[in-house]
């Protein structure tokens, strides 16, 4: 028996997807808000909750004296990068659930690609330091500089365990293109790839992950309403509630150097425990959905994810990849729009967007007959649905 | 990329009053984990309270530098600044048992394997500190 969702999804928003916004961040962040809230057919007036993660780089002051948010209750900044991005929804849903909120906004912005560059490494001289970084202190003085250096030794661990090669996460790749070659908002729109092509791109880290494993480095704003079910009710849109969403950290759990959790580094442990949770939690599991929004900040992510939320087996997934389930008719079509590495990478929001698009029925690559989308991104997860 | 020599201006670690230990240990040829001193578990990285005792007690203890690789990769483009080749990234595990980020020095990328036998050996940084890395142990071959 399957509780209705007591909490919904309102309004979403975004700015176009670049690699040169031409405007500052703060900038991305409030045109992404006010047209959620215009979507959703509310004002900033309504607004008394404001969330998004530790790296934006908009402030909640900022923020608020842009839009004229003028009675804020509630603000929250989520830890763990993009891991963060399904964990806005959990957050969302308890402060509008608990009565704290009645309107709340999550946001990210971004100029990861004109202002700065998130796939390279901080210039010498300047390496961040701070709490938990266990990439800057334990990985900068040996090499491993960057995202896809860090994501590799796990990667690598995976082809050496399961006898996967270079090419078998080519399929993610070519997958995630061949969806975002018919999507308009789309990077990449209009470009599909060939496994010849994803072949033939450029070494990032050898032998794990060439330049088209990688998502991209983009400029943007997405933006989110979330609002009680009741209040869903008499506004703009078809409510998009909120099943059951969830985040899970654990003891010697890391975000990408996520080393230290168990001997074996092909298990996702963490997402196995959100999968759990969500299915006891809610009574649906990530594979009962018909569209399934997963983190793909590099393309070995999506095999570790698809067989620790449960669609395969382990070492499973490049067959599911290769026998088409991912597909907008396939079994468990991969996020439409493109992903990260199609549409743009907006550290996980813009994969929110589209599993709500798909739940409104108005995405541009939708699928059909959609009564439930999973939003993942590795230590979190979320089911949505139309109510 | 065919070969993957010591790195000529390797980057400073970031020290931090936690980690401190860790480092000056290279300086002198040790290879140092935390040890809880109640429940004599190790930990890396290292942290000021055991999480399965709470114990603060946590006191350096000297490994005996052998390991395996349990996987590696090769940061290529961007190229890693501070090195003067692409250098061989590893997690080594400890026969103690903890893993460590570090660095295979000395072996064809091209033989490169999962499972190699490893010893620590100790590289100097850009301003004089030390970080551990790890070659072939003696009697094994790529």
């Amino acid at each position: 028996m399957v509780d209705m969702p007591k909490s919904a999804i309102v309004g979403i928003g975004q700015t176009e997807f670049s690699k040169n916004s031409g405007r500052s961040e703060l900038q991305l962040a409030v045109e992404c808000i006010k047209a959620a809230l215009d979507d959703a057919g509310l004002t900033p007036a309504d607004v008394d909750g404001l969330i998004t993660f530790t790296l934006d780089g908009s402030d909640e002051i900022g923020v608020s004296r842009c839009l004229g948010i003028d009675d804020l209750k509630f603000a929250s900044r989520l830890p763990n990068g993009g891991a963060a991005s399904v964990a806005t929804i959990c957050h969302a849903m308890s402060a509008v659930e608990s009565g704290v909120c009645d309107v709340v906004v999550i946001w990210r912005a971004l100029n990861e690609r004109s202002q700065y560059r998130f796939g390279q490494p901080a210039a010498r001289g300047a390496l961040p330091t701070g709490g938990g970084t266990g990439f800057m202190e334990w990985c900068m003085p040996f090499g491993a500089q960057f995202p896809a250096s860090w994501e590799a030794l796990t990667a690598q661990a995976y082809m050496h365990k399961y006898g996967v090669g270079n090419e078998d996460f080519g399929l993610v790749s070519v997958q995630l293109r061949k969806h975002a070659a018919t999507n308009p908002a789309a990077w990449f729109y209009g470009k599909p790839i060939t496994i010849a092509d994803h072949q033939a791109s450029r070494w990032i880290v050898a032998p794990a992950l060439r330049l088209l494993d990688c998502c991209q480095e983009s400029d943007g704003g997405v933006a989110i309403v979330v609002a009680s079910m009741a209040r869903a009710r008499q506004l703009r849109q078809t409510p998009v509630g909120i099943f059951g969403a969830v985040t899970a950290m654990r003891c010697n759990n890391e975000t990408i150097t996520n080393y230290y959790h168990g001997a074996d580094l092909t298990r996702l442990p963490i997402s196995e425990r959100v999968r759990d949770r969500l299915i006891s939690g809610c009574g649906f599991a990530p594979r009962d959905t018909q569209v399934a929004m997963i983190y793909d900040n590099f393309t070995p992510q999506i095999y570790l994810q698809l067989e620790a939320f449960g669609f395969c087996g382990a070492g499973e997934a490049r067959d599911y990849t290769r026998d088409g389930n991912l597909e907008l008719d396939g079994r468990s079509p991969l996020s439409p729009n493109g992903g990260h590495i199609g549409e743009g990478y907006i550290h996980g929001m813009n994969l929110v967007t589209e599993g709500v698009r798909q739940a409104r029925g108005t995405a541009a690559n939708q699928v059909a007959d959609v009564r439930q989308v999973f939003l993942a991104s590795g230590m979190a997860g979320a089911i949505i649905g139309p109510c | 990329m065919d070969h993957n020599e010591a790195s000529v201006e390797r980057p400073e670690p970031v020290v931090t009053p936690d980690s401190a230990f860790f480092w000056e240990g290279a300086e002198r040829g040790e290879l140092l984990v935390k040890q809880c001193s109640a429940c004599q578990r190790l930990w890396h990285p290292p942290r000021p309270m055991c999480p399965a005792c709470h114990a603060i007690a946590m006191v350096p203890a000297r490994m005996s530098g052998r390991g395996t690789v349990y996987s590696w990769a090769m940061p290529i483009h961007p190229f890693p600044f501070g090195f003067s080749a692409p250098p061989i990234v590893a997690l080594v595990d400890l026969e103690e048992g903890p893993r460590l980020v570090s660095n295979v020095v000395g072996v064809d990328p091209r033989k490169m394997r999962n499972g190699l036998r490893v010893v620590v050996a100790f590289e100097p940084t850009a301003g004089g500190r030390a970080v551990p890395v790890f070659q072939l142990a003696d009697g094994e071959t790529v």
